[in-house]
């Protein structure tokens, strides 16, 4: 799970894809996860830390980051 | 240390171009409150989904409405448009305030007398009355809005047989520049049909002409409508008084003032385009005080208006099922409130907010209801916040039409509550079980 290596990230959670042309905004959610995907931490760690974090359960953790996941591979943000 | 609110992680494609008239940004507001009531508390008390209304839009409404015309017209008169919404409590509030009834069934006329509205008091529209229904009319002395030629005939029939007598007026449509061009309903203007049934009214002993009425359309935007058809009533008043030395008591101009939801296809919003009550008013009562009819026979106003009294009023509070990505990338949205319960979102675009806070990221969404119908949806495109299974929401401006045709599809219909004017929260409907839906149906023998 790599987040390509050319894609800008701003701190604000605007997101630039210069190969494509596509720019992106983030929630703050978001911005996390991708910030953690890119520090090169699983699926299970990211789990981990914003279950500490946010009044979430697993279940429903789970089933929103792979959503998520699965947004950024259909936006061309994520090495196949 | 309490965890942060958790808001689903989103992304959205940025879209460059020129930005809309309405700007670059969409801002979806958070609707934790309904009339001062927490949403939440109402739907862990009386279920998900739920229908709210708030007595005090009700009442400020009906304050609106009746400043704006008794300020332009000495005698005006409302009537509660019972087919918008017949639930009894919100019927009661209307009557409370000084609204007669309007309806147009037999089934709406034993409704208004159940909620202790009088006989004269009883706007009797509609083109299916029966001639049990215009008898009770009747002998009850409510006006009975003539509707077609075949309803004056057995009017005529009944009062000769029963030896009564039954107040009157003509339902007339006419041309006044909008297409379509609402014929349907009453005797026409323009092709002589109404001056005829006036005519045959007038030299019928058992009939007494009392006003004129019209119901030009619905979700009417031009108010220079109601000033023609005010203005046709009007020389039609005269010509009565000239002809038959006859003054109407009324005129009543239906129902048809726009509530400020945007139809479906809509450019701008209706919060933005709908004519005010002051706007309709002028527009009706100047056409009638600058009529031919004299000053001292100037007839009563009666008005119906329903939609724009009480679509306002209502709220529906429900919950998201799931989400989803459509084929096309699209998210889809399904909540616990579909058509059957908002038959309204097939003309309206309606207005929905979650409940919670969110971060103010939006992305373009699709809201379908839970039937298992290709036709259940409730808003086909909307930029809307990253909500998850289980969050609530609340849709605004639904109190017209959908508790009169909301359908019993699949699933039971739900609570309906009411807040009243001290932010007490109180029961109006039932929510319907099994035993309601299925009491009248009767199993033939061999497949008991």
């Amino acid at each position: 799970m790599i987040i390509k290596g050319n894609i800008a990230l701003s701190d604000n959670g605007f997101v630039f894809n210069p190969s494509t042309g596509d720019s992106f905004t983030m929630n703050k959610t978001g911005k996390e996860v991708i910030m953690l995907i890119k520090e090169g931490q699983d699926l299970s760690q990211i789990s981990q830390s914003l279950l500490e974090k946010y009044d979430v359960d697993s279940n429903t953790l789970e089933r929103y980051l792979s959503d998520f996941v699965n947004d950024l591979s259909v936006n061309n943000l994520m090495e196949e | 240390m309490s965890k942060l609110l958790f808001e689903r992680p989103a992304i959205t494609r940025l879209t460059p171009g020129v930005p809309s008239k309405h700007g670059a940004g969409t801002v979806i507001a958070p609707m934790p409150l309904i009339d001062g009531v927490k949403v939440d508390d109402l739907i862990d008390k009386y279920g998900s989904p739920l229908y709210v209304f708030s007595e005090r839009t009700i009442r400020k409404g009906m304050e609106d409405i009746k400043r704006a015309f008794s300020l332009r017209y000495q005698k005006v008169q409302m009537a509660w448009s019972y087919k918008t919404n017949y639930l009894d409590s919100i019927c009661r509030i209307f009557h409370q305030e000084g609204s007669w009834a309007e309806v147009v069934s037999g089934f709406e006329y034993d409704k208004a007398i159940r909620n202790g509205v009088k006989g004269e008091n009883i706007i009797f529209n509609g083109p299916g009355k029966s001639i049990e229904d215009l008898e009770k009319a009747a002998r009850n002395g409510s006006f009975i809005h003539i509707d077609h030629i075949d309803e004056l005939f057995m009017l005529s029939d009944v009062c000769q047989k029963k030896n009564i007598e039954a107040r009157v007026a003509v339902r007339i449509n006419m041309d006044i520049g909008i297409y379509p061009k609402w014929d349907r309903f009453g005797l026409n203007y323009e092709n002589g049909e109404a001056w005829d049934a006036i005519n045959r009214i007038m030299m019928n002993p058992k009939l007494k002409l009392m006003g004129l009425h019209t119901h030009i359309g619905t979700y009417i935007m031009t108010v220079d409508s109601y000033r023609i058809a005010a203005t046709k009533l009007a020389d039609l008043a005269v010509n009565i008084a000239r002809k038959f030395d006859h003054n109407i008591s009324y005129i009543d101009m239906g129902g048809g003032f726009a509530s400020r939801n945007t139809l479906r296809g809509a450019y701008l919003s209706g919060e933005d385009t709908t004519p005010s009550f002051d706007e309709y008013a002028e527009a009706i009562t100047s056409a009638l005080i600058n009529s031919q009819i004299k000053p001292d026979k100037l007839p009563t106003l009666i008005l119906e208006t329903g939609r724009a009294l009480i679509d306002n009023a209502g709220f529906i509070a429900g919950s998201v099922l799931a989400n989803k990505r459509l084929s096309d990338g699209r998210r889809a949205t399904i909540f616990d409130v579909g058509v059957n319960l908002l038959f309204t979102a097939f003309w309206y675009d309606h207005k929905i907010h979650p409940v919670i806070n969110h971060s103010g990221l939006v992305e373009e969404t699709t809201i379908f209801g839970p039937l298992c119908m290709n036709i259940d949806v409730i808003r086909p495109s909307l930029m809307f916040p990253a909500i998850k299974r289980g969050d609530r929401f609340v849709i605004t401006r639904t109190g017209a039409y959908n508790n009169t045709q909301w359908l019993q599809f699949i699933t039971m219909r739900p609570n309906v509550v009411l807040i009243d004017m001290n932010h007490n929260v109180h029961l109006i409907r039932r929510a319907e079980t099994m035993e309601n839906v299925s009491e009248n149906e009767v199993i033939p023998e061999y497949l008991a």
